[in-house]
């Protein structure tokens, strides 16, 4: 039988391998609203969701698309929606919503470039201090940064289990070269991926609180409908989730909010070196463009340049501690990204001393060459 | 020449971009194309591509990077084969090519080419004329790549092209795709005894 037929390595796009590792973390609920280039998410999960006796609703628009997944989430689902950046914004309101409720969600961020409609089939990374500040008020983010097809759906199922451990929105950011791009791809098994769930209450729903606190800072969460009362509400609140002002419980919910995430940062990031070991210059570089970096210190390293990648696949929290002791020996610093200039001032903000950090940004809609790396590292050696 | 085989082997990558006009089935045929030489002929592809918001018109075109081994850099970076179905696609990508890359094009909608070397085929005028539609045009070109450059196994693509066809349009596209083939192998004789 020939390979096709067989189907054990199938070429898949980005998208198709986003929305199959949802189907793998166990998706209850899709709600979203079509848009380039993140649009074959939600055509999949169209046609896959009924199949498995699981919901898939096209929202009247992305500020619809969010509300009803959230209102899915604190009904025990677990809940999606894919947008792009315009998407996004008009989605950021109800994200804090989200964080404040502390409910479990998963956003797909396909980015393109921006402001407003920007360039809908165009490449752009200039989202990622959305993800980590979208919404107002303090809190503290969770967002994967894919780079391959096989890696969009391992952090997608990455971003439901930290969604869901953490009681938080996660943002899948991924971009539109990655999104429509194919790979050769072998579907994980059951069992091959861990797949978490949130935590339930053990307790009598008498004496069951939404926003407990426990040692982990992460309170046990019963569905609606499941016989437990709590109340809901956007605004401070207290354990129980009934509005308050009293300083002592606003500095306990928003403590919360931040170090349930903080004191388990260690398990969160996710970063991949290449050639670092005997690095005097670092590329790093995070979706896409890693790709890229790659490519161009293999160039460079044939040219005998003493240089290496570092690439964030959690993007937020920012791996302070894994990058700076990958910097620690590192002289100059090239932060490459498809912006004007996000994550550099994030690398700036860690980087040694004595060493000196290179911006290289491109924001015309194309992709970041090899070419464009290597001669950045030229140019600073 | 050793040297240029090590580097060669060390490059171990090959690049094709099928370019024209939105709507000509460009990118489905770079997805077939990339489907064929990575699950059917089993090398490692990558398969990207670069369109404009309208369905139809303005430029597009589906990149495909073939290599053994691993492919980091996802998009082109100098082409071995250009396929360029409009003189817009040609113009703009010529530039693009290797030196000693391969230029397919249109023979009947490219009409100022800017090399002597390549091989030009009509393949919208053929998909309308001996198949009687314009959309298997893609279809057919594929089949004259498969058979100039011995890039994929023709049964890989006969596989997917048949498996990738809308119901009730295998018989159209498997023609095409044989029309294809022959098209290809009359016009290599063709230059051959040219010389």
């Amino acid at each position: 039988m020939s390979n096709l037929r067989k189907g054990k390595v199938r070429l898949l796009q980005g998208n198709e391998a986003c929305f199959q590792g949802a189907i793998y973390a166990g998706i209850d609920f899709y709600a979203g609203y079509p848009i380039t280039p993140s649009t074959e998410i939600a055509e999949g999960l169209a046609r896959e969701l009924p199949r498995i006796g699981k919901k898939f609703i096209q929202m009247e628009d992305e500020i619809g698309s969010i509300a009803a997944v959230i209102g899915a989430s604190n009904a025990g689902a677990k809940a999606m929606t894919a947008t792009s950046g315009p998407g996004y914004s008009l989605m950021v309101e109800n994200i804090g919503y989200a964080y404040m409720t502390e409910t479990p969600c998963v956003i797909v961020n396909v980015q393109r470039a921006g402001p407003s409609t920007g360039l809908p089939t165009k490449i752009s990374q200039s989202d990622m201090m959305q993800a980590r500040w979208g919404t107002h008020g303090d809190y503290t983010a969770i967002a994967v940064a894919p780079s391959s097809v096989r890696e969009c759906f391992e952090e997608t199922v990455r971003a439901f289990n930290l969604s869901e451990r953490f009681r938080t929105p996660v943002t899948v950011l991924t971009d539109e070269v990655l999104g429509h791009m194919r790979e050769l791809m072998t579907m994980p098994k059951p069992g091959e991926l861990e797949v978490m769930e949130r935590p339930k209450p053990d307790i009598p729903a008498d004496w069951y609180r939404h926003f407990e606190m426990t040692p982990s800072m992460v309170s046990p969460m019963a569905a609606l409908g499941e016989g437990y009362r709590y109340n809901v509400t956007g605004m401070t609140h207290d354990r129980e989730g009934f509005p308050t002002a009293v300083p002592s419980e606003i500095n306990e919910k928003l403590n919360k909010l931040k170090k349930k995430i903080e004191r388990f940062a260690d398990e969160i990031y996710k970063v991949r070196t290449e050639m670092m070991d005997d690095a005097k210059i670092a590329v790093i570089s995070f979706g896409t463009v890693a790709r890229a970096t790659h490519q161009a210190i293999k160039m460079a390293r044939e040219r005998r340049v003493r240089v290496g990648a570092i690439q964030p696949l959690t993007i937020w929290p920012f791996p302070d501690p894994i990058i700076s002791d990958a910097l620690k020996n590192v002289k100059k610093i090239i932060v490459a990204e498809l912006n004007m200039g996000q994550m550099v001032n994030e690398v700036k903000r860690i980087a040694p001393r004595n060493a000196e950090v290179f911006f290289l940004g491109r924001y015309d809609g194309e992709v970041m060459t090899p070419q464009q790396i290597l001669d950045k590292i030229r140019e600073v050696k | 020449m050793k040297a240029a085989a090590e580097q060669k082997k060390k490059e171990d990558r090959y690049e094709i971009r099928l370019s024209g006009s939105g709507g000509q089935g460009l990118i489905l045929a770079g997805v077939m194309l990339a489907e064929a030489i990575g699950v059917g002929d089993g090398k490692n592809v990558v398969q990207t591509q670069s369109y404009g918001p309208e369905a139809r018109g303005g430029a597009s075109r589906s990149d495909v990077v073939i290599a053994e081994g691993e492919i980091y850099y996802p998009k082109t970076m100098k082409l071995d084969i250009l396929l360029a179905l409009t003189q817009e696609a040609c113009d703009k990508y010529y530039p693009d090519l290797k030196e000693n890359g391969i230029l397919v094009v249109d023979s009947t909608m490219v009409t100022q080419v800017p090399t002597k070397k390549y091989y030009g085929l009509p393949f919208v005028r053929l998909a309308r004329e001996e198949i009687g539609h314009v959309m298997v045009a893609n279809v057919i070109a594929l089949g004259a790549i498969a058979e100039l450059t011995g890039i994929v196994t023709h049964d890989s693509l006969k596989e997917v092209v048949l498996g990738r066809a809308p119901r009730g349009t295998e018989e159209k596209n498997q023609k095409a795709l044989e029309l294809g083939f022959s098209a290809a192998r009359k016009l290599k004789k063709e230059v051959k005894s040219r010389g």
